[in-house]
């Protein structure tokens, strides 16, 4: 077991896990912090994503040992994000949701896509959400809500 | 993205690439030396080359140097799964990074390498054709000697990008798969490896004059 300091959501929280325990876990069970999803648990799914220092990452598979000083931001904390904020009204507005057990992690991926890309094409949707999969089989209404979002953010 | 091999694709690729600057074109030797006298025979050099190549088409490390728009992994160097693209960076797009999976070092409780600045090295730097063969060892060495493909390397910046590139480090250790168990070698050692590129290098990086 090892100590560590982790900033999720702009608060310092500490937990004592072993160093090989995947973030996600970390999340879901020491800081009861269940909207990130567990679905595959070898990164195939999507479902887990967080971003890391922005970046969209599979929680699932990051040992909490490599996390570092890098801030988390989980689908808990990604509403207080402008960004964050509009994907998840355009979210809402377009109805996305069938089951929703994967949205988190499409959520977040989304997002990650939206601060890269303001106008963001078919191709540009297709390609970066391709890692995220949904088994009720969303991905129209999750491309016209990533442009909707892009469009309120204009 | 995730499993084996990336790593040492770019940098390796690249530096070894640069190493031939010297010359130009075709065949063997002869180039390096009208700069700088080879203090070794061609037919060490050559010889030197050979294990070069046995490490460079190792799917440690070609399996980031694609024609394609992905990377592969594993041993059979399959497609990279999760719908991976290289991206115009080779690093992957917006929310789907090779950053998404692979970190700074490998990630052995989940099966995932990494290594700092996980990247596929650029299509310049392909050493597969389009439909994933191998390039020759004729045609390889002559891309990765060609000035205006590698990265503009020459000699000892190959060396030294086989020394130091942790992604070239990294197809040496490249740690576990997600049952346990040791992802494969190359066939040299990384202390061999370095001795046959300064063996090839200085013999004035020849290449073979047949495929």
């Amino acid at each position: 077991m090892q100590t560590y300091k982790l900033t999720v959501n702009g608060q310092t929280r500490e937990v004592s896990v072993d160093p090989g325990t995947p973030l996600l876990w970390v999340l879901r069970e020491d800081l009861k912090m269940t909207g990130t999803k567990y679905g595959c648990g070898i990164s195939a799914c999507g479902a887990c994503t967080v971003h890391l220092a922005g970046v969209a990452t599979r929680s699932c598979v990051v040992p909490v040992s490599l996390v570092g000083d890098r801030p988390i931001v989980t689908i808990e904390g990604i509403g207080e994000d402008r960004v964050g904020r509009a994907v998840q009204d355009a979210w809402v507005s377009e109805d996305v949701v069938q089951c929703g057990y994967c949205q988190s992690g499409q959520i977040m991926s989304a997002v990650a896509l939206l601060k890269s890309r303001q106008k963001p094409s078919d191709e540009d949707i297709e390609e970066s959400m391709g890692g995220n999969i949904c088994r009720c089989g969303t991905y129209v209404r999750i491309r016209k809500a990533i442009k909707t979002a892009a469009q309120q953010l204009a | 993205m995730v499993p084996s091999g990336r790593a040492f694709r770019g940098s390796s690729a690249v530096l070894i690439v640069i190493a031939c600057l010297a010359w130009s074109t075709s065949l063997s030797h002869a180039q390096g030396a009208s700069q700088k006298p080879a203090s070794t025979t061609s037919e060490a050099g050559l010889a030197a080359w050979q294990q070069v190549y046995s490490v460079l088409t190792h799917p440690r490390c070609i399996n980031c140097h694609t024609a394609t728009n992905h990377p592969e992994q594993g041993d059979d160097r399959h497609r990279h799964l999760f719908n991976v693209v290289r991206g115009p960076e080779g690093k992957g797009v917006p929310g789907l990074n090779c950053a998404t999976c692979h970190q700074s070092a490998n990630a052995d409780s989940t099966g995932v390498p990494g290594a700092h600045n996980w990247h596929l090295a650029p299509l310049s730097m392909k050493w597969q054709d389009t439909s994933d063969n191998i390039l020759s060892s004729k045609a390889l060495c002559q891309s990765l000697t060609d000035r205006s493909k590698n990265g503009s390397l020459d000699g000892p910046a190959i060396l030294h990008h086989h020394q130091q590139e942790p992604l070239v480090l990294w197809a040496f250790q490249p740690g576990r798969r997600r049952d346990g168990t040791a992802r494969s070698l190359p066939p040299l050692t990384h202390e061999e490896f370095v001795s046959a590129t300064k063996t090839w290098i200085d013999a004035g990086t020849p290449c073979p004059q047949n495929p």
